[in-house]
């Protein structure tokens, strides 16, 4: 029988003398945490090489708990910071780490624009349905009929459907778990890491505090049974078809995994073919 | 690099001077009337390698650069006042991790939307307060196209040496108008390097100041796993929620500049040696200023130009001698009074502030400044 491990396998991706965290119990967000940290080892990443950026909330703070380069922006910018990173440096895997509030409320003119482009930057979206932060107010990923500080009577406006957002926006990658689904989370981390582009993966995640309690969804356990009663995987699924609904099936899975051209090697492509010998190349910073 | 006589306008020789300076990154929104410095960088940096992007709106082009930056990249952004506006955020960002970037505003009237094709200096007191919260800014001001190609490598010096975010504000004229731009070679411009650590990362704290209160630099993939936040921050970079915290880093974010504003101020000035009168004007509108000067001269009046080149930190160690000798400062602006409220608060009680305010759109008349020496000889 091998000797006990004496340390947690995640603890050297952390920042431990900033533990514990800011989050609250039955929160989602460390879940996945746990998730990419086993993920950066499966995938063998030198980490010296590997930059989080995060935008402003609950999941906003993961950049300042991973042991690695990390960049706590503004609030919804997180993604213009990567692409700036990204394109000075070449050679770094971004990680683009927020919640849904950030990337598709206030950045969302980001978020389009770099799927376009097919920026190579991985984005990971924490949704948890609402602004966990500022105290429960109402998202554009809060179903309809659920309740939120700012529609104490309910929500009236349809929510974003994101994996069909990022894939029609030019997203190579797209898939959705729940914090339940931590094998999942980690394999699909590990291969939108080896992927070149734009990848997205929504993790729906559990805000017991408020988004859960408002709406008498129970606990971070009651959220865990939920999701694993109502999730189905469809891997290859129309992502037209993934809405969520209040209390409804949650569709999973790898949802886009196609080719294209990122925004750096168009760049060059177009250079090269019209400057000729006159382009001085780029290879970064 | 280009080198030699040119004759460039300011938007284009503004591009000249950050290639000249070494920039290589930069992104951008189109707004008139500043787009052709990117225009044109668009078109030279793939030639002597680096990156331009159009981003999606000024928001993002503020912060691409301050993400590239953090690569390694030496990055700018250009904009005009609406974009100005948008890009506040991100001067406090940059001015709160600390982060060296150049924004050059060339200004145009306004409020809102304003007059996009016309001049305006309506933008001063903007660039000095814009963003929520303290910090001190540097601003440089040119009045030709020559100083858009020389502020440009002294902004990238001055970003470099404070490890703040350095604005140049030019006009609508100077950033259209065009005149000779003397380029010198490569090897005769001084460029200062990044303030890069050459501690290991063991003993390396990215927020640590030194002795003149400017922490050192190291860039991503260097394998320091630094932490950035715009939160109050202590030394390692770490989040600290306290008001000791606060007051530690927000009086040092101040006092970096403060503490050398002497030295970053500086000003032109023309005919004061025998001045009772003195004008202070900046950008275009010194120009203007100057033709003033000259029929007041020929009145027999005894007045002289000081031109702020770096408008902030606001010269006020020299506004405070002058008005010592002095009877009174005309201070010509291309708006409603902005820097006229500097001036006063340098001349005190010891000489009169007499502003000749001009809404934009069009330059002053030389006549109108020549009116208010006149009165401010009585």
């Amino acid at each position: 029988m091998s000797p006990l491990p004496t340390i947690n396998p995640v603890e050297p991706f952390l920042r431990a003398e900033r533990m514990p965290h800011i989050w609250c119990p039955g929160c989602g967000i460390g879940t996945t945490v746990n998730c990419f940290a086993r993920a950066l080892v499966a995938s063998k990443l030198p980490l010296d090489k590997v930059a989080v950026v995060s935008g402003i909330g609950c999941t906003g703070r993961v950049a300042g708990y991973v042991h690695l380069d990390s960049f706590h922006t503004t609030h919804g910018r997180a993604i213009p910071f990567a692409t700036g990173l990204k394109l000075a440096r070449p050679d770094l895997t971004v990680v683009v780490y927020s919640g849904d509030g950030d990337l598709i409320a206030i950045g969302g003119n980001h978020f389009i624009h770099a799927a376009r482009r097919n920026v190579d930057i991985k984005v990971i979206c924490v949704n948890n349905f609402t602004y966990g932060m500022t105290g429960g107010q109402v998202a554009p990923t809060t179903p309809v009929g659920a309740t939120a500080t700012t529609t104490p009577y309910g929500c009236f406006e349809r929510p974003f459907n994101l994996p069909f957002l990022a894939e029609s926006s030019g997203a190579v990658y797209v898939a959705r778990w729940t914090a339940f689904h931590v094998r999942h989370i980690a394999h699909s981390m590990v291969e939108a890491f080896q992927k070149k582009g734009f990848s997205f993966i929504e993790i729906l995640s559990p805000c017991p505090t408020l988004y859960q309690r408002r709406n008498k969804m129970g606990d971070g356990l009651d959220t865990m049974h939920f999701y694993k009663q109502h999730s189905v995987i469809k891997n290859g699924a129309n992502t037209r078809d993934v809405d969520i609904n209040l209390q409804g099936e949650i569709i999973v899975g790898k949802f886009v995994d196609n080719e294209r051209p990122t925004l750096q090697q168009s760049m060059e492509q177009q250079l090269r073919q019209t400057l000729r010998d006159r382009y001085a190349g780029w290879g970064g910073v | 690099m280009l080198t030699g006589a040119h004759f460039l306008d300011g938007d284009q020789a503004a591009c000249e001077g950050a290639l000249a300076a070494g920039a290589n990154f930069a992104a951008g929104y189109p707004i008139t009337p500043s787009t052709e410095i990117v225009e044109r960088f668009a078109v030279r940096v793939p030639t002597v390698g680096g990156i331009f992007l159009q981003m999606e709106d000024e928001l993002a082009s503020s912060m691409a650069v301050v993400g590239a930056t953090w690569g390694g990249a030496k990055a700018f952004t250009v904009t005009s006042g609406p974009g100005f506006s948008l890009m506040m955020e991100h001067v406090g960002y940059a001015a709160m991790t600390e982060t060296p970037l150049v924004l050059v505003n060339v200004q145009r009237g306004g409020p809102s939307t304003g007059l996009p094709t016309l001049p305006g200096q309506g933008d001063m007191m903007q660039a000095r307060w814009g963003s929520h919260g303290d910090y001190e800014i540097i601003a440089l001001c040119p009045n030709s196209p020559q100083e858009c190609f020389d502020q440009m490598i002294e902004a990238f010096n001055l970003t470099e040496e404070y490890r703040t975010p350095v604005l140049v504000m030019m006009d609508e004229c100077v950033g259209h108008m065009t005149e000779k731009v003397v380029i010198p070679p490569a090897e005769e411009i001084k460029v200062l390097p990044r303030r890069y650590t050459t501690l290991p990362p063991s003993e390396y704290q990215p927020f640590r100041p030194g002795p003149d209160g400017i922490p050192e630099m190291v860039k991503a993939g260097d394998g320091y796993r630094i932490h950035v936040t715009g939160l109050t921050h202590d030394e390692q970079g770490y989040p600290a929620m306290d008001w000791r915290a606060q007051h530690k880093l927000v009086s040092r974010l101040v006092r970096k500049i403060r503490d050398h504003a002497d030295r970053i101020a500086r000003c032109e000035e023309d005919g004061l040696e025998d001045a009772d009168v003195v004008v202070v004007a900046y950008g275009i509108t010194s120009r203007v200023a100057q033709r003033a000067i000259q029929m007041a001269r020929a009145e027999g009046l005894r007045v002289g130009l000081l031109r702020p080149v770096v408008v902030w930190p606001f010269p006020e160690r020299r506004v405070r001698e002058l008005a010592q000798r002095v009877h009174a400062f005309v201070v010509v602006e291309m708006n409603y009074g902005q820097m006229v409220y500097e001036v006063e608060r340098c001349a005190g009680d010891q000489a009169r502030t007499l502003l000749v305010p001009h809404g934009g759109g069009s330059v002053h008349e030389p006549e109108e400044i020549l009116k208010a020496i006149r009165e401010a000889m009585e």
